[in-house]
This record gives structure tokens, C-alpha cells and sequence, in this order.
């Protein structure tokens, strides 16, 4: 169940790579009360296969991927707040090239360093973002948040309801797109050259590897489709909120990341639908409680489980093979 | 005999510490040859001269008749330097195919496709099973670098290096850490490597050394002691004092 | 004219005490990452729980306050080793990932156990009387706790340094930092080292909390909202080392309170984008090494 792309790897889609779609579509009709949550699963499930992309399989790790989120969901929020643009497709797009080139940016600059001082870098430039954010009131809202937006029918069919239908549909249009495309990214050479850098970044350069060239593009497309996510949970929520931006937002993504698994694609998508729905169902009633369980599981995960719930199964797969002989 | 690597005059400092003390060194096409010397004589910082990870305080390194000494290591190897590393540096999650694959892939030009399939690129993996071939290594290709025997994995070190195409190579150590029961496997490798590549072995065995070189340099506190043939090596007496002079003392 | 220099000067002084305690606080984190290699970005969890032990001690158990920082700083180093022993020691060998995330878990359970014993509000810091009032100087009035901070973080620093430049724990700790295997080689334990080096830097971190309490708040959320501060100082002032943290510690005091002071319209932002240019300028900090 590993997704490893290399030269040896098939990129047939196996059939079990289609159950999270049957899912999908089928939480629709068989859940409609939970179309809200649901969207926001998809949303997240979005925002944590682009950070796989850098820290599973590209090996950059980051505490700052809010900055993505964030920006994106800003850009959207202030493209219809500020200058009434309310077509979602291009509230999409505006959110996509501001963090394609806040990707490159950045990247261009912070990928030449590694360990902590990349930590810091990351998490500062998150930082300005959230100072920024809430500084500039008149533009994002600060503190109080960014309201009046709006968000025009869908191809001008679609308008977007209260029981979140159109939005549950667009999250899972634009998350399988997003997923397709990160998954032929993953099995090209590209995605190879990623794995072979986050193994072993000396011999990838010792090899004649351009490898801050490779980190840079897929830092840049993991900060789009990063923005992209920002921006659908704009859309859903017609309102945005100086946590997507925060630190606590990247720590909450890296831990559903490693909950469902590092580098595997699927973990992108175990992870957040865990976590959400354990969050629904808990952190209302019990805050300090789900916190302190949230912490405990991450003491737990990265001391036993490294490989997350998908390594567990991996392992129990494995298991259960041994016996069978 | 033409040279396809050479330095002049090639010297590194690191504040008032001389590692590297004006070193004129000439390396034939097709040659083989062994640089050795006493632990911390310079021959690590000379290698990192050599491959451009050091830039060096004074002096020039020519590969291929052309100045390289402003170039990066990419640009070096681009025009055919290949190393290998005295400590194994390789994929260590991934197979052994797929460690020369991703070698060949850059050399290629093809490892930065974004969205073609890299399993289609037949030709990519095909190259690396004939090369895991030649070095007798076909039947470990599937098995993952963290799973296989030391021995070998100094092997699977020198195929990615093979699988850029070199026209120099700088051999790091190849026995380091490697039974001596199982040296010999190496020096067959050795041994079966192209005629044409010029080959510059560092390496502490003294056995490998004087059977596979051609010719050997002994370097002493960053600076060449002497060079030759094995048999003026061996016969000559400061080789003895540099190996065993602190013995005596 | 008058007016700027009374601003200046008062930006300086409240500058140099809130450098002070975050120079106290951080330079364990900046040494057991030199020494351990770990990213360890809990350490403002043992800077929160000094606080808590604090403001406890004075309300709670009657404490005088000189024995209310001194049980701060012991129990929060106690606590500290037995997690490292426990936890961070198994974690040494693995990734920058892994220990990112662990420390991420750790700041997690440590604001939620402090929301339940103490609730989300800040605690209120109980100062003795004589530390209440100002203290005139040179015809100026400083807050007299500040003007303790400072002095009590100056004898600390010059403890500090002193120790580590002239005892045979001092010795060790260089050695390891500098070059491991070959501390390892000569007999130093370094197993013991560690402990005993994170021990301290985390009671540092407690006591500096401690200190701190009335200038950083003490508040559940504290680990999350101050580790890029912490960070900073590190990364700007180099891993390692024990100066590099202070100088920077100091210029980041200052700088916080002058653009707090002067141009508050843009808060941290000149900060964080300071340091970014600097750590661009130099990636390994002011005094670090470049490997």
C-alpha cells in the first residue's frame, strides 16, 4: 500500500484506490446532515496530501504550510469582500497564483537550508503572514475575521445552499483533481528524483541531480494545491478566520498526517477523516480532554507507530500473510 | 597518454592549517591509479578538491583539458567526474534497481518529467538491470538497500556511480568496513571496470592497492611524498618511514 | 528632544529585562540542540510550567519568592529528566519529523493539563512588597522588579558562563558539543551528559518562566504562542554556543520593545522579517558554526 513512484513502480490504479471516492459519494446520499463536516473533511484531506508531497515524499519538513492555507483562503476572502469578484473559478484561480508565487518566493530563498534553520524559516514566514493578517484590519478583517463574502452559483448553475450540497460536490470534484494530479506527479521520474532526495540528499547532488530545482517545484505546487483547499474552505464557509493561518493550524495538519501515514498518499486521506470525526464527536464536549488525547496519540504514534494507521494495517496485512503459509 | 584530470599547484587552507600543500597531480586516461598515505595525510580533502565540495585556496583542477576549479560539482560531473563515497551513501529505503535507476535517470536527462509515468521509461530500468548484471549483482536488484550485506551495498556505491558514465572515477575507500574475506569480490569489479575510465583509488589495503594500481602517489601532510609504479613504491625507503617510522620512535 | 531620549532610554530598559528572560529561558534550548541534536519544541512548555509552579508556590504554599523561583527551577529540572529519560532519549537517533511531532504531542498535553488545573486565564504574579514599587535612579523611576530581572539575570548569565568556561562539567559539555564520537572516545559518559545538560537547560527554562511571569503571561496557550520567539533566539544566535543566544536575546528584547513601542501598527512583523534575512545572510545564526 506504499506509493512509492520509481522506475519499477506500476501507476495502475488499483481498485482500492477507488474506495475513498465510493465513500465520498455515497457519504453524500447515505449522510446528509454531516454535508458540512464532510466538506470540510475533503478540504483537509486536500490540505494534508499537499503537505505530503513536501514533507512525505520531498522530505522538507515545515512547520509554516498554513501560510498556503491561509493565503489562499484570504485571497479568495478578499477577492469577493474587497472587490466584489464572486465567480468561486476564479476566486479558485487568484488563490492558486498567489501561492504559486509565494511558493516560489519563498522557496527560492528558505529550500538552501536544512534543519532548523529551515524549521524557523517556515515558521517565520507563517508568522508575518498571521502578523500581517492581523494587522491589516481594514483589508483581512484581523481579529474579527474576514465576513461579507460571497460566492456566486457555480458556472452560474450551481448555487451554493445551505445544507452545503453544491459545496460538498465542488470540495470532491477539486480534491480528485488535486489527487490525480499529485498521484502522476508522485509516479513520474519527478517523484522518484523527490524520494531520492528525501533518502539521501547528498547523493542526489553527487548524481548530477538539480535537487533546488526539484524542491522548488514541489514546494510551489504543494503551496498551490495548499491555496486551493484555503480557498475551497472560504467558499464553504463564506467567512475566514486568523486560525488558518496560526501555528496550532500547521501542528493540527502534521498530526492527522501522521496519523493516517507519512509518504503514502491514502495517509493524506485516513488521517483527516480520523481526526475530524473523533473532533466532531469529542472536542465540543471535552476540549481538554481531546487535546490531551491528541497529544498523547502523537507521543504514541511517533514512538511506536511511526508509519501511522496505514503502516499499521501494512504490518497487520503482513501478519496475517505469514500465518496463512 | 593524454590526462584527463590534473591539478596544479592545488592548495587549501583552513585558517593557519595547510591540508592541501601545492599539489601537482596528473591522472592518465584509462589509468589506475592509487593514492595512499597516513591517516590525516589530506587524501579525503583532496578527493573533496577533485569533485569541487571543496574549493580549493590556490590552484587549478583540469578535467578534460578544460578548467574546472570555478565549477560546481554538478557542472563536474555533467562532464564526467563520478565519485564514490568512503562511507555508503546510498537510497537506503529504496531497491537496489531503483538506486542505479535514479542515476541513470539523471544522466539521461529524463529524471525531471513531471507527469509521464517514470515505469514507462522502459529504458531507464532496462539500463540499470544490465549494469546490476555486469557486476554480478542481477539476482539482489529487488532487494532494499537497508536489508542488504554490507559487501555489497559497497558495490551497489560503485554501480551508481558506473551508471553516470564516467570518464574519471574517484574510488573513496571501496573496501572500507568490507570483510577481507570478501575484498576480493570488490577487486573482481574492480578489475572488470572499462578500460577507458580513469580510475583514482584511495584506499588503505595495502593488498588491493598493489594489486589492482598501475601506478601509486603516497601524499604526507597535504603534500605528495612521491610517486610511481608499485615496485618503485614498495622499494623505496621512505615509504616504510612514513608507514612505520612512528612505530620506532 | 527630552521626550525621545526619556522614551529611549526607558525602550532600552525594559528591552535589555525582557532579553534577559528570554536569554534565561532559551539558551538550554540553544545548548541541548547543539549538544543533542534534537528539535525540541516543547522547551516553552518547561518555561510555562516554571510559571505555574511559581504564581502555586506563592499563593498556594505560602512560599517567600526567592523560594518560589529556586522551587521552580528544581522541580521543573526534575520533571525534565525524568521525560528525558523516559521519552526524548529514544527519540535521539530519529528524524527531524519524529521529533518534531513528538515535541508537537508534548506542547499539546501540556496546554491541556494546564487548562485543567488552572483554566484558560492568565495567572496573576503575587510580587513581594519590596519588589511593588519603583526605584529611582538617576532622578528616573524604573519598576524595581525589572531592575531585579536584570540584575538577577546578569549574576545568572555571569554563573552560568563561568561555569561552563571553567569547571570539568563545563569541559565535557564543550568536548561533546564540538566533536561527540570523540568526547565518547575519551571516556566522557555521554548518556549522563545529556541528562544532566538538559536537566539544567530546562530548569534554566523554568526559572526564566518563573522570572518572566509578569512579562510573559502565564497562560495555557504559552508554549504554542512564544516557541517562535525561543526559536528565534537560537536560530539567530547559533546552536552551541552560550553568547550567541544572549547578544541575540538581547537585540530581539530590545527590538520587540522599541517596535512595540514606536510603531505598533506592525507588531512582530519587523522581527520575524529581520531574522529571515538573517538567517538567510548567515544559516547557522550569529556565533554558530558553518559546518
Amino acid at each position: 500500500m506504499r506509493h512509492n513512484g520509481s522506475y519499477s513502480a506500476s501507476p495502475r490504479i488499483g481498485l482500492l484506490e477507488w474506495l475513498p471516492w465510493a465513500i465520498g459519494v455515497a457519504a453524500f446520499f447515505l449522510m446528509p446532515e454531516y454535508l458540512s463536516l464532510g466538506a470540510r473533511i475533503l478540504i483537509f484531506i486536500l490540505y494534508a496530501l499537499s503537505l505530503d508531497l513536501v514533507v512525505g515524499y520531498a522530505g522538507i519538513v515545515t512547520l509554516g504550510h498554513s501560510a498556503f492555507f491561509g493565503l489562499g483562503a484570504y485571497a479568495a476572502g478578499i477577492l469577493s469582500a474587497r472587490f466584489g469578484v464572486a465567480d468561486p473559478a476564479l476566486q479558485l484561480l487568484v488563490a492558486m497564483t498567489a501561492c504559486a508565487l509565494m511558493g516560489l518566493a519563498t522557496g527560492a530563498v528558505i529550500l538552501r537550508t536544512r534543519g532548523l534553520t529551515l524549521l524557523m524559516l517556515t515558521l517565520a514566514i507563517a508568522s508575518i503572514l498571521l502578523e500581517v493578517a492581523n494587522k491589516a484590519t481594514s483589508i483581512t478583517g484581523g481579529a474579527d475575521g474576514l465576513s461579507g463574502i460571497v460566492v456566486a452559483p457555480i458556472l452560474g448553475l450551481f448555487r451554493f445552499d445551505l445544507f452545503g450540497k453544491t459545496a460538498y460536490w465542488l470540495c470532491l470534484a477539486v480534491l480528485f483533481v488535486g489527487w490525480w494530479v499529485t498521484r502522476r506527479l508522485i509516479y513520474s521520474p519527478f517523484g522518484a528524483s523527490l524520494v531520492g532526495i528525501r533518502e539521501n540528499h547528498v547523493r542526489m547532488v553527487a548524481i548530477g541531480s538539480p535537487v533546488p530545482r526539484r524542491l522548488l517545484t514541489a514546494y510551489t505546487i504543494s503551496a498551490v494545491l495548499a491555496g486551493v483547499a484555503g480557498a475551497l474552505l472560504t467558499q464553504t464557509n463564506q467567512f475566514v478566520g486568523l486560525n488558518v493561518l496560526s501555528f496550532e493550524s500547521s501542528g493540527e495538519l502534521l498530526v492527522m498526517l501522521i496519523l493516517g501515514g507519512v509518504g503514502r498518499i491514502y495517509g493524506a486521506f485516513i488521517g483527516p477523516v480520523v481526526y475530524m470525526i473523533a473532533q466532531d464527536m469529542l472536542a465540543k464536549q471535552f476540549p481538554e480532554y481531546w487535546s490531551l488525547g491528541i497529544g498523547l496519540l502523537l507521543v504514541i504514534i511517533v514512538l511506536f507507530a511511526r508509519d501511522g494507521i496505514l503502516g499499521i494495517i501494512d504490518r497487520l496485512v503482513a501478519l496475517t500473510r505469514k500465518e496463512a503459509r | 597518454m593524454t590526462a584527463v584530470l590534473q591539478t596544479r599547484g592545488l592548495c587549501k587552507r583552513f585558517g593557519a592549517l595547510t591540508v592541501a600543500d601545492n599539489i601537482d597531480f596528473t591522472l592518465e586516461a584509462g589509468a589506475r591509479h592509487a593514492l595512499i598515505g597516513p591517516n590525516g595525510a589530506g587524501k579525503t580533502t583532496f578527493v573533496n578538491l577533485l569533485t569541487g565540495r571543496l574549493s580549493p585556496s590556490a590552484g587549478t583542477v583540469v578535467l578534460g583539458g578544460e578548467d574546472v576549479t570555478r565549477l560546481s560539482q554538478q557542472e563536474r560531473i555533467r562532464r564526467g567526474l563520478g565519485r564514490t563515497f568512503q562511507i555508503n551513501s546510498l537510497f537506503r529505503g529504496l531497491s537496489v534497481v531503483d538506486n542505479v535507476s535514479l542515476a541513470v535517470a539523471e544522466r539521461r536527462g529524463v529524471s525531471g518529467r513531471l507527469f509521464r509515468p517514470a515505469s514507462q521509461l522502459s529504458e531507464v530500468r532496462d539500463e540499470a538491470m544490465e549494469l546490476l548484471r555486469s557486476l554480478g549483482m542481477a539476482d539482489d536488484a529487488q532487494v532494499v538497500i537497508a536489508n542488504l550485506a554490507y559487501g555489497k551495498q559497497r558495490l551497489v556505491e560503485i554501480a551508481i556511480t558506473l551508471a553516470m558514465k564516467p570518464r574519471v572515477l574517484l574510488l573513496d575507500e571501496p573496501a572500507a568496513g568490507v570483510p577481507s574475506l570478501e575484498t576480493h569480490r570488490i577487486l573482481d569489479v574492480l578489475d572488470a571496470l572499462p578500460a577507458e575510465i580513469g580510475i583514482l583509488i584511495i584506499e588503505h589495503d595495502m593488498d588491493l592497492v598493489f594489486r589492482f594500481a598501475k601506478r601509486i602517489t603516497i601524499l604526507v601532510n597535504g603534500a605528495t611524498l612521491l610517486e610511481g609504479t608499485p615496485e618503485e613504491i614498495a622499494a623505496d625507503p621512505r615509504v616504510r618511514e612514513v608507514y612505520l617510522g612512528e612505530r620506532h620512535e | 528632544m527630552q521626550e525621545f531620549l526619556a522614551s529611549l532610554v526607558s525602550v532600552a530598559f525594559h528591552g535589555v529585562a525582557y532579553g534577559m528572560i528570554l536569554y534565561v529561558i532559551s539558551v538550554g534550548l540553544s545548548v541541548t540542540m547543539g549538544l543533542m541534536g534534537f528539535a525540541n519544541l516543547a522547551h516553552g512548555v518547561f518555561a510555562m510550567a516554571g510559571g505555574y509552579i511559581l504564581t502555586t508556590s506563592l499563593d498556594h504554599w505560602g512560599l517567600p519568592f526567592p523560594a518560589a523561583l529556586a522551587v521552580a527551577f528544581v522541580l521543573v529540572a526534575a520533571g525534565s529528566v525524568v521525560l528525558e529519560r523516559l521519552l526524548y532519549a529514544r527519540l535521539y537517533a530519529a528524524g527531524e519529523l519524529a521529533q518534531v511531532l513528538f515535541t508537537i504531542g508534548l506542547i499539546f498535553m501540556a496546554t491541556a493539563i494546564a487548562r485543567l488545573i488552572y483554566g484558560t486565564l492568565q495567572q496573576p504574579v503575587h510580587l513581594p512588597e519590596g519588589m511593588k514599587g519603583q526605584f529611582d535612579l538617576l532622578g528616573r523611576d524604573f519598576p524595581a522588579y525589572r531592575v531585579f530581572i536584570i540584575l538577577f539575570g546578569a549574576a545568572l548569565v555571569a554563573g552560568l558562563w563561568f561555569g561552563v568556561e571553567r569547571t570539568r562539567f563545563g569541559a565535557m559539555v564543550r568536548a561533546a558539543v564540538d566533536n561527540r564520537a570523540m568526547a565518547q572516545s575519551i571516556g566522557i559518559d555521554t548518556q549522563k551528559l545529556f541528562m544532566a545538560t538538559f536537566a539544567l537547560g530546562s530548569g534554566l527554562a523554568g526559572l526564566g518562566g518563573a522570572l518572566g511571569a509578569e512579562i510573559i503571561a502565564i497562560q495555557p496557550s504559552y508554549p504554542f504562542e512564544h516557541l517562535v520567539y525561543f526559536l528565534i533566539v537560537v536560530a539567530v544566535g547559533g546552536l552551541g554556543t552560550l553568547r550567541g543566544p544572549f547578544v541575540a536575546a538581547l537585540v530581539i528584547g530590545i527590538a520587540d520593545t522599541a517596535c512595540k513601542y514606536w510603531v505598533p501598527q506592525f507588531g512582530a512583523f519587523l522581527i520575524y522579517v529581520a531574522t529571515i534575512l538573517l538567517l538567510l545572510w548567515r544559516p547557522a545564526g550569529l556565533f554558530g558554526r558553518t559546518a
